[in-house]
């Protein structure tokens, strides 16, 4: 049996007196397109929501912070840093960077020629934003944006 | 390709392709300094790329975190308060020294 995380954080904000948290629920079907090319061949992009930024970059803020980072694929693990409002399931990734963003593997499935190649730039933004119109209007149209810059064929979003 | 460790929060969000992988949140790409493990679930969710035929297939991985599965009934507890940080519109670094690193760059200005 899978965590009920809907239900536990529900449960978790009505024991506290919030107001009831409002989940978003996609109405519709997704768009699907097949990748049309083989995996061998095709340049991956990659997202991740887990507030991941480089040295050097700005970290990110925990109050609706919609803001994009761009990561050079080549980053050393090393070299990540997180920042996500619940700081709290960082623990690890702060430690081993590669459990949320996974760069080493990515690069490592690029050289065996497993995948046609890796994007030279990955994505990140700070999942933990409470604007559902401010996901829809700002993170995804940047995130997508990023992507078709980096002509990929397809893309990973990896969650936190 | 979404790859992560919410599977109801995954369904309601009804992306294309998903892959699960039944961990704790925060090693949705492996366990950490498991290399293997982390190499195996990137591989397999890409993998899901050419295989998936129809919107919404979700391939479960098999990976288990462990044989006792405890970390699932502390996910589920409805008493363990508000773990979120406060909402704060200042940069939060992990390191006091990021933040050095960000001005050097210039991509801080304060």
């Amino acid at each position: 049996m899978t965590v009920a995380y809907m239900q536990a954080i529900t449960d978790r904000y009505k024991a506290l007196g919030y107001t009831p948290y409002r989940w978003f629920r996609a109405d519709d079907a997704p768009a699907w397109t097949p990748l049309g090319k083989r995996l061998a061949d095709a340049r991956v992009g990659v997202v991740s929501t887990s507030g991941a930024y480089a040295l050097g970059q700005v970290a990110y803020h925990y109050k609706d912070d919609t803001s994009i980072r761009r990561i050079a694929s080549s980053t050393p693990a090393a070299d990540l840093r997180f920042s996500h409002i619940t700081e709290n399931y960082l623990v690890d990734a702060r430690r081993d960077p590669d459990c949320l963003v996974p760069l080493t593997a990515l690069r490592t499935l690029a050289a065996e020629g497993f995948i046609g190649g890796l994007a030279d730039e990955v994505f990140s933004c700070m999942g933990g934003v409470y604007s559902q119109r401010r996901v829809r209007e700002e993170i995804a149209p940047a995130l997508l944006a990023g992507l078709r810059e980096q002509k990929v064929d397809a893309a990973l979003l990896a969650a936190m | 390709m979404c790859l992560g460790s919410a599977l109801d929060i995954f369904a309601v969000g009804r992306a294309p392709r998903l892959t699960f992988v039944d961990y704790p949140l925060g090693h949705s790409t492996g366990k950490p300094f498991d290399p293997a493990d982390q190499l195996g679930i990137v591989r397999a969710a890409l993998h899901g790329l050419q295989t998936m035929m129809r919107a919404e297939e979700l391939r479960h991985l098999p990976n288990q975190w462990d044989t006792l599965g405890q970390w699932r009934a502390n996910a589920m507890r409805a008493d363990a308060g508000d773990t979120r940080q406060p909402r704060d519109q200042t940069p939060q670094f992990q390191h006091a020294a990021d933040r050095e690193a960000a001005r050097a760059s210039g991509a801080l200005r304060d």
